[in-house]
């Protein structure tokens, strides 16, 4: 059952990023490119996705369990150290380098474009080799 | 304002899909926690890669139904993809987060610590994209 709806959200999500243009490396560097020839776009995904997740937040975490599962897996970290600030400057680069953020990157693979492929073993092997250089 | 309807309704569905995953599962919807947590084998994992497997299927289904074509390929060089893939998943380890995970869910959840990594990264994409666009222009291989 959990597996079911693992798929179906992957399903979902996946359909949201190629409806929203996030699928498109030209799309993501045009929004990035504020003094170019700026595309806005990104800002009405963004806008619509924390519209739901605001409202619907503030509800969800009140029951008392999940449904399928025993409890809620919430991040517990508080801290803004230098590991969050310094893990979201290098994210931001590559991100401005190529286009592609984690969920795109594999939502893209379904283009078949050989260079996605090596955007994502390039990807898996950064998260190991931060996991090796700062496990936790 | 037409113009932007699709990209807005995209958004709800990513922003729907992390409230299912969050009532169904007591789950986050970050993606590179979901790769990470995928791949270094943790418990309970069979969702994480059915979730991304949906991530591969989502955009053919909504290619083929709605009829839109698929985006253009990149035409930027192979080392731009590989650079921006080490730094994507080295960046998001590291920092707890991405787009989704920071972006909308932290975002939703009202956490300043995602809040502050969202205007980082937002920043910093900026930065770069004005230094390879602009900057560097002419430079590059």
């Amino acid at each position: 059952m959990k597996a079911i709806v693992g798929l179906l959200c992957g399903i979902v999500f996946g359909i949201g990023l190629a409806m929203s243009g996030m699928t498109d490396t030209a799309k993501v560097l045009g929004f990035l490119d504020v003094s170019g020839n700026w595309i806005p776009d990104l800002a009405f995904v963004m806008g619509g996705a924390v519209l739901v997740t605001l409202i619907a937040f503030r509800f969800v975490p009140l029951m008392k369990r999940p449904l399928l599962n025993p409890r809620f897996t919430l991040p517990t970290v508080r801290v803004i150290d230098g590991r969050l600030l310094g893990g979201a400057a290098i994210f931001g680069i590559g991100w401005g380098v190529y286009g592609y953020c984690p969920g795109p990157a594999l939502s893209a693979l379904s283009y078949m474009d050989s260079k996605t492929g090596m955007f994502v073993i390039a990807m898996l092997v950064g998260m190991a080799l931060a996991n090796k250089v700062a496990p936790g | 304002m037409l113009a932007y309807t699709t990209p807005f309704i995209g958004g709800l569905l990513i922003g729907t899909t992390a409230v299912a995953l969050l009532f169904l599962l007591g789950r986050i919807a970050g993606i590179a926690g979901i790769v990470w947590g995928a791949i270094s084998a943790q418990p309970d994992n069979a969702w994480r890669w059915m979730f991304i497997v949906g991530l591969v299927v989502g955009p053919v289904l909504y290619h083929l139904l709605a009829q839109v074509p698929n985006p253009q390929a990149s035409t930027l060089p192979w080392w731009q993809a590989v650079a921006g893939g080490l730094l994507v998943g080295f960046g998001t380890k590291l920092g707890g987060g991405c787009t989704s995970g920071h972006g909308v869910c932290g975002i939703g959840r009202l956490s300043p610590r995602s809040l502050v990594a969202t205007m980082t990264f937002m920043a910093t994409g900026i930065v770069t994209v004005y230094v390879i666009r602009h900057l560097l222009a002419g430079y590059l291989p």
